[in-house]
């Protein structure tokens, strides 16, 4: 099916970035404020989806060339690892461990595993979906 | 810098701190821990043969467990513990006694050889060396656990990691038909015996209240009066007879040579097929005292065996031979331990007398390995070197393979029970044992008990014959260069060096036996039969006794038979091709799965709505019997807040939604009020101010219409145009559905039965995680575990979703060609 939508793709081409933007914001923001690496990885994929909307599933091949099955095989190995990875302390499996460090720049700042551990939930979740439409939608 | 969440986490952490891994524990877990730079190896070293890599390891081992002998031969015994799983009294206890090391030290020995010999015989340009080496670690390593595991549980784990291995290596051509056939039969067979094992493991749990051998064998006396007792003897058993292929499932074993030669020399002759008898011989002082124990495997082991022996003889195939004999050799060991085990009941002088049936059965164990495993390579050699295994088409190698045949000629007859070597010695023990079965007066022993030393003297003709069979109709007779595949030449010194050390421990045992008595033998019998003293002296010649008439008569019958062979092979036609055992488990196989494909077919009906069907109904049925029957159901009103306008209205909109879908005609139609449902939901959780719920809802809403519109591409589109039908038992359902989770969440709202976890939530979110968003932090950090397993199930969903909709495009494409 051929679009040729002008409205719908010069909307996209400003919208996207900002939503990719704002579930970058969600994702990091998780902590503290309402937000998360699943609903950030969900507004990823809400974005990728527009994309595909407005344009074909070829262009967005083309534009974002990601094989997605290994970007969530990828969020589960940093899942995982995460949780692994408090082993090595001799602690019990998913133990997360949190601290503030002082960057130059960015001032005070917590530092916390949980947010590799919600990396990977980002990841599968954009893994997962793109992964799923991508298979389903092959064919138009 | 970390600190942990869980108070109670932290203490239970602390009572394990104590005990770490120890030498002994490494050594177990070695050969796992290398498995995994193996194929990393092969990558690097391509020009190297991987083998080398692997050989240092099993050396190294041996070394490190022949340390151990002058502990053992003093009666200590070495223990080492690490907590598992504590909860559930699962400790990985590593014991080092005279059993355990007896076995382990032929693992490690004939795994070195195995391994030098496999690096002659496996190509490394043709062969996947990095899968070999791995499964023949991953074996070694499991074995090892089974025979130095204090506690069942971690026995019964390392069991099932050898089935698995063995499994493997059977299937490591696995491009061959015959070889998946044979990997498959052995793995179903092998993992019944060891799920029934587990049965009696529990069993015995129950009973005693501990999984640790040695704290069983303390309370034997106290259970064998158990109603469980019968039971759990005989689901050992079940796991023990399968695993050292005993009559009537000895089936696997010819199958599983399929293997690689150097696998069927270590795996199925020398150490994993024994490692039933290295059960029975650890559990013997548990169930000892009881007479269906004795009779059980003395019986089943001498069945074994004649008729391996007996069927050994028509094979026509190398390796099929010495199949059979390892069955026929392994119920001969078995049969051993049988009647040892009961000299447990003789406190007196005469312990000594039947402890000679156990002695036997030691030195036996050791002895089969050294000859048996020398020919399994000389086996190996012939096919390598000649290109095929078939004695008909063999004969005359002798004069081209001179040394392979002497060391052919030293195990043969040393299988055959011929001075001076090894074999006779353990043979004439072995007599030794059968005819004094004739002096056992328990457990009416003294009636059937005559049929012993018959059927033992009848196999051991047999086992002569198809001895001189193996050598004679390979080395001698008339030389067929027509039917062989390459011309014969003698084999690679390296591929020589293993066969040679075993055949030199053969003659070296058969002239100096004692050197293995008090090393080896005497504190592995320690272990069979504790608080006996047996004083183990191995002898050549003991006068004119019974067992020197009966090997003298073995002899003389054998060499007759082997000369009128051709006169009488036709006995074999006699038996029925159709009734056999292998045949009943092929029909058994077929029709289990024949059975349950018919089964599936009745209910996978291939329609998701059929399937939506079972879900709802028994959703409904289940919740609504146990609402019911417990008599949850409960209105309370007394904790209800008030309903405000927007609650209304917004009641009202997803109503008024969902009822519309039902009479849209358009699918695009039916969509959008089904999303216009779900954000009509996402503006609740406004209200109720829960805004991560609200943002995921919203978000999730988006991307399912989308995917929706996605899906329209794959439903039939003729469909669109009918007029749905009504149909009476989806309204009931979908009604139903409804009804019952409305009065789930009364009822939850209704009955508080203890207080909400909300409050922890609140005052820990931030002192423990460090997080201010407490949805988030639950997430990922308190019930942490849920979101490892969700973001799995996703991904395996995706996967699902990605090669099925794959598969059935490829399968389209492959039907337009045709």
């Amino acid at each position: 099916m051929k679009t040729n939508d002008l409205i719908l793709q010069t909307t996209t081409k400003v919208v996207l970035f900002i939503i990719i933007l704002f579930s970058v914001y969600i994702f990091f923001a998780g902590h503290y404020t309402p937000g998360g690496g699943f609903v950030g990885g969900l507004l990823t994929s809400g974005a990728i989806i527009l994309l595909t909307l407005a344009f074909d599933m070829k262009t967005v091949k083309q534009i974002l060339p990601f094989n997605y099955i290994y970007m969530a095989a990828t969020g589960l190995l940093f899942a995982g690892g995460t949780a692994a990875g408090s082993l090595l302390f001799n602690v019990p499996f998913l133990t997360h461990a949190f601290g503030d460090v002082n960057i130059p720049i960015l001032g005070e700042t917590a530092l916390h595993t949980a947010t590799l551990f919600d990396l990977g939930v980002f990841l599968v979740v954009v893994g997962v979906t793109m992964t799923i439409i991508q298979t389903i939608g092959v064919d138009e | 810098m970390y600190r942990l969440y869980l108070g109670e986490a932290s203490s239970v952490h602390e009572i394990k701190g104590g005990h770490d891994l120890s030498l002994l524990h490494l050594a177990i877990i070695s050969p796992f821990l290398f498995a995994i730079i193996i194929p990393i190896l092969y990558k690097l070293f391509r020009q190297v043969h991987t083998g080398w890599f692997v050989l240092p390891l099993p050396i190294l081992l041996f070394s490190y467990f022949i340390s151990f002998i002058s502990s053992t031969s003093n009666q200590e015994i070495i223990t080492e513990s690490v907590p598992w799983i504590p909860a559930l009294g699962v400790d990985f206890i590593a014991k080092v006694d005279g059993l355990g090391l007896l076995f382990a030290l032929l693992i490690t020995g004939i795994g070195s050889l195995v391994v030098l010999y496999s690096i002659y015989y496996l190509s490394k340009d043709k062969e996947k060396l990095n899968t070999f080496y791995v499964y023949l670690l991953l074996f070694m390593g499991a074995m090892l656990g089974v025979v130095l595991s204090d506690n069942l549980i971690v026995l019964y784990t390392f069991w099932e990691f050898t089935s698995f291995s063995s499994f493997l290596l059977i299937g490591y051509w696995y491009d061959r038909e015959k070889s998946r056939y044979g990997a498959q039969k052995s793995m179903l067979i092998t993992v019944l015996g060891g799920l029934s094992m587990l049965g009696g493991i529990i069993l015995l749990y129950i009973m005693t209240g501990t999984f640790n051998i040695s704290e069983i064998i303390e309370q034997a006396a106290a259970i064998s009066v158990d109603p469980l007792f019968i039971p759990a003897l005989i689901c050992i058993l079940l796991g023990a007879f399968t695993k050292s292929a005993q009559f009537p499932f000895h089936i696997w074993l010819p199958d599983a040579m399929e293997a690689p030669t150097p696998v069927s020399a270590y795996l199925h002759s020398a150490t994993m097929v024994k490692a039933g008898i290295y059960l029975v011989a650890r559990m013997t002082p548990v169930f000892a005292s009881e007479g269906l124990w004795v009779w059980l495997i003395a019986g089943f082991g001498i069945v074994t065996l004649f008729w391996g022996s007996f069927n050994a003889v028509k094979q026509t195939d190398l390796k099929a031979i010495l199949a059979f004999s390892t069955i026929s050799q392994l119920g001969m060991i078995m049969s051993l331990l049988g009647l040892g085990a009961a000299a447990l009941h003789y406190d007196d002088i005469e312990s000594s007398f039947f402890g000679a049936a156990t002695t036997a059965a030691v030195f036996h164990l050791f002895n089969h390995a050294t000859f048996k495993g020398s020919l399994f390579m000389v086996a190996g050699i012939v096919d390598h070197e000649t290109g095929t295994r078939d004695i008909r088409k063999l004969g005359g190698l002798m004069n081209f393979m001179p040394i392979t045949f002497t060391l052919a000629i030293i195990g043969t007859f040393s299988m055959a029970g011929l001075p001076p070597f090894n074999g006779f010695l353990s043979k004439e023990m072995f007599f030794t044992g059968m005819v004094r079965v004739l002096e056992l007066n328990i457990f009416n022993f003294e009636t059937w008990g005559m049929l012993f030393p018959v059927i033992a003297w009848i196999a051991s003709v047999f086992t002569f014959l198809y001895s001189m069979i193996l050598v004679f109709k390979t080395f001698t007779g008339k030389y067929k260069p027509e039917q062989l595949e390459k011309k014969p030449h003698e084999a690679p010194i390296g591929m020589l060096i293993s066969p040679i050390i075993l055949a030199s421990l053969v003659i070296i045992i058969g002239f100096f036996p004692n050197i293995l008595s008090n090393t080896i033998i005497s504190p592995a019998l320690e272990s069979i039969l504790p608080n006996n003293t047996i004083d183990v002296h191995i002898s050549f010649w003991h006068g004119p006794t019974p067992e020197l008439f009966m090997t003298i008569g073995v002899i003389a019958l054998g060499i007759l038979l082997f000369l009128t062979l051709p006169k009488w092979r036709k006995v074999y036609d006699l038996f029925p091709t159709k009734l056999t055992l292998n045949r009943l488990y092929d029909g058994g196989l077929a029709f289990t799965q024949k059975a349950a494909n018919k089964i599936t077919k009745t209910y996978m009906n291939g329609s998701i709505r059929s399937y939506l069907v079972y879900i709802f109904a028994f959703f409904i049925v289940i919740l609504g019997t146990t609402l019911a029957v417990k008599n949850a159901f409960k209105l309370d009103t007394s904790n209800v807040s008030s309903i405000g306008f927007y609650e209304i209205l917004l009641a009202l909109a997803i109503m008024i939604g969902s009822i519309s879908i039902l009479f849209v005609k358009s699918r695009m139609t039916a969509i959008i009020l089904l999303g216009s449902v779900g954000y009509t939901v996402s503006l609740f959780y406004v209200l109720f101010r829960a805004p991560d719920l609200a943002l995921t809802q919203l978000v999730i809403e988006t991307i399912s219409v989308a995917l929706f519109l996605l899906c329209f591409y794959h439903l039939p589109k003729e469909l669109n145009k009918e007029r749905m039908s009504f149909k009476l038992t989806n309204a009931i359902i979908s009604i139903g559905v409804g009804a019952m989770v409305t009065l789930i969440a009364l009822s939850a709202h209704s009955n508080k039965l203890f207080d909400s976890i909300a409050e922890y939530y609140i005052e820990n979110t931030y002192t423990e995680a460090a997080g201010k968003n407490m949805v988030n932090v639950i997430l990922v950090d308190f019930r942490g575990f849920d979101t490892l397993f969700e973001i799995t199930v996703l991904t395996i969903a995706a996967l699902g979703i990605f090669a099925m909709i794959k598969l059935r495009m490829g399968g389209g494409k492959k039907n337009e060609n045709k």
